[in-house]
C-alpha cells in the first residue's frame, strides 16, 4: 500500500520521537500504545527544562523559579481544559493515573451518594480500574452492581441500557472504548440516557482522549478520568475532570498540604478548586510534560490522528483477518473500532504469540488485558492485541503479519 | 529470549500432553494461577507404598511454556517419594525442558507446574512454602 493514503507522515513523526532514533539492528515495531505510549522530545525537554531550569515547589514560593514553576504548572492544567474543551480549569484534577481517578470519585463522591440498596451500573467491557473501586464500594455501603452485556460483535444494548437503570441506579460507569474490542461506545447517547433516570456518569477516557475529540461538554459526562502516558505524556500524572458544581460539594480525597486553607489544632478548612484535590507536593514535572504532550497532538491535529489511526487500523483488520485460524475480537467496521486489535491464533496462547513476536522486535501485549470479566464472556484466557498511534506506518503492521506467520511456522499450523 | 525458546521438545508436550486430566478423590491437590499470562494450573496426586507419588495428573489452561513444563514435570515426579519431589529444584526442571535461560517473565510460565507440585505436597504435609519454594 502507498503512503500517500494515511493523513500523518509517520516517518517524519518518528524522528520527533528518540526511541525510534536509536541504533538497533532490527527496527523497533512498537505495538503497544493501548498500554503506554512513546514520547516525543518535546515532551523530555519539557520535564528536563523545569528540572535543570526552574526546578522548585509550586504555589507557596515567592522567588522567582517558584513562580516560574507554578505557572508553568498551572499553565498545563489550562491546556488540558481546553483540550477536553472543560469549562474551567478549575474542573481539571491532576492524580497520578486514571486508576487514582476512579478512586477519588468512589471514594468521596461514592462514599456519600452510594447508599444501601442503591445500585452502579458498569458494562462488561471495563478495565479492572473501573470495576473494582465500585465493587469495594458497593461491599461497603450494601449496594449492588450491574454490569451492561457485551453482543457477540463486541457493541452494547442501549434497550439494555434503559432497562438496567431504575430509581436507584446512582451512577452509570463506562468506558469510552474498550480496551480488548476497540469498541467506541456512543458515550454521548448513554450518558443523555443515564441522566434521563437521574444517575450521574463516570466516563473512561483512557483509550480516547489521545486519539479523538473529547468535547466534556458536548459529551456532558459528570466526571471522565484518563492518563497522560498513554497521550505521549509522562508516567504518573493522570486527569480527573469533574464538573464543578459536584467538585465544589465532594469531600476531599486526600488530607495534608496545599489542600487546605487554613488549619487549627481542631479544625481545617479546604483550598480552593482544584486544589482541594491535589494533597501534596504534585507530579509538577509530569503536568509539565503533559502540557507538551498536548501542544505537540495539537500540533498534528486530533482529527487528522483519528483519520491515521481508522486508516492504519482498517488495513490491518483487513490483513490480519485473512490470516486462515485468526479470530479478531470486536468490531469490523473501523469507523467504530478505536485504534487497536485483539485476536489469538488457533492453537496458540497468546503470551506464545507475543514471545515470537517478540525475537522480530515487534511489541505487542498479550494476556487478559486488566479486562477478566471481558475475557470470561469470550471464552478465552487472554488475546493478543495490536495498538496503534501517529508513529505507526504500513510496515509496522507488514511486521506483525510476518511475526504471525512465523508463530504459525513454529507451531506447524 | 528467542524462538530457540520453542524447540521439539515444548512443541511435542504442548501438542500432546502427558499426565493430562484428574484422578479419583486425589491424596493431594493444589492449584494456582498466572495472573500474567492468565494460566491456570491444578495438580492431583494419589500416593502409593512408602508414601510414593502413584499417579499425578495436571489440568487447565495456559501457554506452550507452562503446559509443557507440566507434562515434564509429572513425568519426572512420578515414582518419587514425596520428600524426593518436595527437593525437586526448578534447575532439574528447567534442564530438562531445555529451556535454562527463559527471561524473567516467561520463566513464571515454566515455574507455576512446579509451584503447584509444591504448593500440594507442603499442603498435605500441613506446612506452607518454606526456602527458595517460597520465591516459586
Amino acid at each position: 500500500m502507498i503512503k500517500g493514503s494515511l493523513t500523518l507522515d509517520p516517518k517524519i513523526i518518528r524522528q520527533d520521537f528518540p526511541i525510534f532514533q536509536q541504533a538497533v539492528a532490527k527496527p523497533l515495531v512498537y505495538l503497544d500504545s493501548a498500554a503506554t505510549s512513546q514520547r516525543p522530545s518535546k515532551v523530555i525537554d519539557a520535564e528536563m527544562e523545569y528540572y535543570q531550569k526552574y526546578n522548585s515547589n509550586v504555589h507557596r514560593g515567592v522567588y522567582r523559579i517558584s513562580v516560574e514553576a507554578t505557572e508553568a504548572y498551572e499553565r498545563a492544567r489550562e491546556k488540558v481544559a481546553r483540550f477536553i474543551n472543560a469549562r474551567s480549569p478549575k474542573e481539571i484534577i491532576f492524580v497520578r493515573s486514571t486508576t487514582e481517578a476512579i478512586n477519588l470519585i468512589s471514594q468521596t463522591w461514592g462514599r456519600t451518594n452510594i447508599q444501601t440498596g442503591d445500585n452502579v451500573l458498569l458494562t462488561e467491557m471495563e478495565h479492572h480500574s473501573n470495576i473494582v473501586p465500585w465493587m469495594m464500594l458497593c461491599k461497603e455501603k450494601g449496594a449492588s452492581l450491574r454490569y451492561l452485556e457485551v453482543d457477540d460483535d463486541g457493541f452494547l444494548s442501549l434497550d439494555q441500557l434503559d432497562s438496567s437503570l431504575d430509581n436507584r441506579s446512582k451512577l452509570l460507569a463506562f468506558t469510552h472504548a474498550s480496551n480488548v474490542l476497540g469498541t467506541i461506545n456512543p458515550a454521548k447517547e448513554m450518558i443523555r440516557r443515564a441522566h434521563d433516570k437521574g444517575a450521574l456518569v463516570v466516563l473512561d477516557s483512557a483509550q480516547t482522549t489521545p486519539h479523538m475529540t473529547t468535547d466534556v461538554r458536548d459529551l456532558d459526562c459528570d466526571f471522565m478520568a484518563f492518563s497522560g502516558h498513554k497521550m505521549l505524556g509522562p508516567t504518573g500524572i493522570g486527569i480527573l475532570y469533574a464538573r464543578e458544581e459536584i467538585l465544589d460539594r465532594m469531600e476531599p480525597f486526600l488530607y495534608g498540604g496545599d489542600m487546605i486553607k487554613e488549619v487549627h489544632k481542631d479544625s481545617a478548612r479546604w483550598n480552593d478548586l482544584p486544589w482541594k484535590f491535589e494533597a501534596g507536593t504534585p507530579n509538577i514535572a509530569g503536568a509539565i510534560g503533559l502540557g507538551a504532550a498536548i501542544d505537540y497532538i495539537n500540533g498534528l491535529g486530533i482529527d487528522q490522528i483519528r483519520a491515521h489511526e481508522r486508516a492504519i487500523t482498517s488495513r490491518a483488520l483487513d490483513m490480519v483477518q485473512s490470516i486462515p485460524g485468526i479470530t479478531v475480537y470486536g468490531p469490523k467496521d473501523p469507523d467504530k473500532r478505536a485504534g487497536l486489535i485483539s485476536f489469538n491464533i488457533k492453537g496458540v496462547h497468546a503470551h506464545d504469540t507475543a514471545s515470537i513476536l517478540d525475537t522480530h522486535n515487534v511489541c505487542i501485549r498479550a494476556g487478559h488485558h486488566c479486562a477478566q470479566p471481558l475475557m470470561e464472556k469470550l471464552g478465552v484466557p487472554a488475546t493478543t492485541r495490536a495498538s496503534f498511534y501517529v508513529y505507526n506506518n504500513n510496515e509496522d503492521i507488514d511486521m506483525l503479519i510476518h511475526g504471525i506467520e512465523a508463530v504459525k511456522g513454529v507451531f506447524k499450523l | 529470549m528467542s524462538e530457540d525458546l520453542y524447540k521439539e521438545i515444548i512443541l511435542d508436550y504442548y501438542k500432546n500432553p502427558r499426565n493430562y486430566g484428574t484422578l479419583e478423590n486425589p491424596d493431594m491437590k493444589a492449584m494456582d494461577t498466572n495472573p500474567l499470562c492468565g494460566d491456570e494450573l491444578e495438580m492431583q496426586i494419589k500416593l502409593g507404598e512408602s508414601d510414593k507419588i502413584a499417579d499425578i495428573r495436571f489440568n487447565g489452561k495456559g501457554c506452550a511454556i507452562s503446559m509443557a513444563s507440566a507434562s515434564i514435570l509429572t513425568e519426572m515426579v512420578q515414582g518419587k517419594k514425596i520428600e524426593d519431589a518436595r527437593q525437586f529444584n526448578k534447575e532439574e526442571l528447567l534442564g530438562a525442558m531445555g529451556t535454562p535461560n527463559l527471561g524473567p517473565v516467561r520463566i513464571k510460565c515454566a515455574l507455576l507446574p512446579l509451584k503447584v507440585l509444591k504448593l500440594a505436597i507442603y499442603s498435605h504435609l500441613g506446612k506452607v512454602l518454606e526456602g527458595d519454594d517460597r520465591n516459586l
